[in-house]
């Protein structure tokens, strides 16, 4: 038995759907961004996974590219916790479903 | 991959993985919730050492687990009068459908497909590679995302700076 593409991108593909789940779902805004850091890692691990195994010219520019989304993953994290502490700063909340502002 | 060390390794992992992932969903307090997130950050680090991305499992392990947790600690631990609790708003049964027919479609794609399959084996030592490829041929992105670093971070300041802090 051996381990092959097909169960990397399976286990990428659980990922993806629970971080989309989180982001969907969760009330907290901390919660909705543990969600799409999820989705960043389900991404990365297909990345790699198809960089370990499928053919190409130039294999590892796949780790190159994995590089280049964890550093916008950090960039988007430290601008989304500024966010998160505006709208605490002039709601007193980070719920999601009472940052309704825009409802009419 | 095909040694039996390997196999358990990737069992293992995604197990530990997509657990601590479900365990995100399924636990009630926010501070459980990031804890198992962590967890779920180191599994996919071993789940890149058993692909043979060294650099790359090294920069998850630093960035996601070090640093990013660490945001989200202090998203946490800076707003102390929001609430704790990991609830799901009134969106949870469409958004578990969604994400249900996401993960379903991109799994059975996954396993439809017919891949390239190459028989190279895993790499060897890849940070020096890397390294030359981010001068080299990717250095155009490499300068834009340290500008994209510096403007995120200039950003994140300008944003969180109380009202009425004198201009120098």
């Amino acid at each position: 038995m051996s381990v092959g593409l097909e169960h990397y991108l399976v286990v990428g593909a659980l990922l993806f759907g629970t971080g989309l789940y989180l982001a969907l779902a969760k009330r907290n805004f901390v919660g909705v961004l543990m969600g799409v850091e999820l989705m960043f890692n389900a991404a990365n691990l297909t990345f790699v996974a198809f960089s370990r195994f499928v053919e190409s010219a130039e294999p590892l520019s796949g780790h190159v590219f994995v590089i280049f989304v964890i550093t916008v993953a950090a960039a988007e994290a430290a601008v989304a916790l500024a966010l998160a502490m505006l709208v605490y700063r002039n709601r007193e909340t980070i719920d999601m479903d009472r940052i309704n502002l825009l409802k009419w | 991959m095909d040694d039996a060390g390997s196999v358990i390794a990737f069992w293992l992992l995604a197990a530990l993985t997509v657990g601590s992932a479900l365990g995100v969903v399924a636990v009630r307090d926010l501070i459980r919730a990031l804890v198992l997130l962590i967890t779920s950050f180191l599994g996919v680090a071993g789940l890149y050492i058993t692909l043979s991305a060294d650099f790359v499992a090294v920069a998850q392990v630093l960035i996601y687990a070090g640093a990013i947790s660490i945001l989200l600690i202090f998203a946490i631990m800076l707003t102390p009068r929001a609430s704790r609790d990991n609830a799901e708003t009134f969106l949870q049964v469409p958004a578990l459908l969604l994400a249900g027919l996401v993960a379903f479609t991109i799994g059975f794609i996954s396993l439809q497909t017919d891949w390239p399959i190459a028989e190279r084996g895993g790499f060897g030592e890849t940070a020096s590679a890397i390294g030359e490829a981010l001068l080299d041929k990717y250095v155009l992105p490499f300068e834009m995302a340290s500008v994209l670093l510096l403007v995120a971070m200039l950003g994140a300041i300008v944003l969180v700076r109380p009202e009425g802090t004198p201009e120098e």
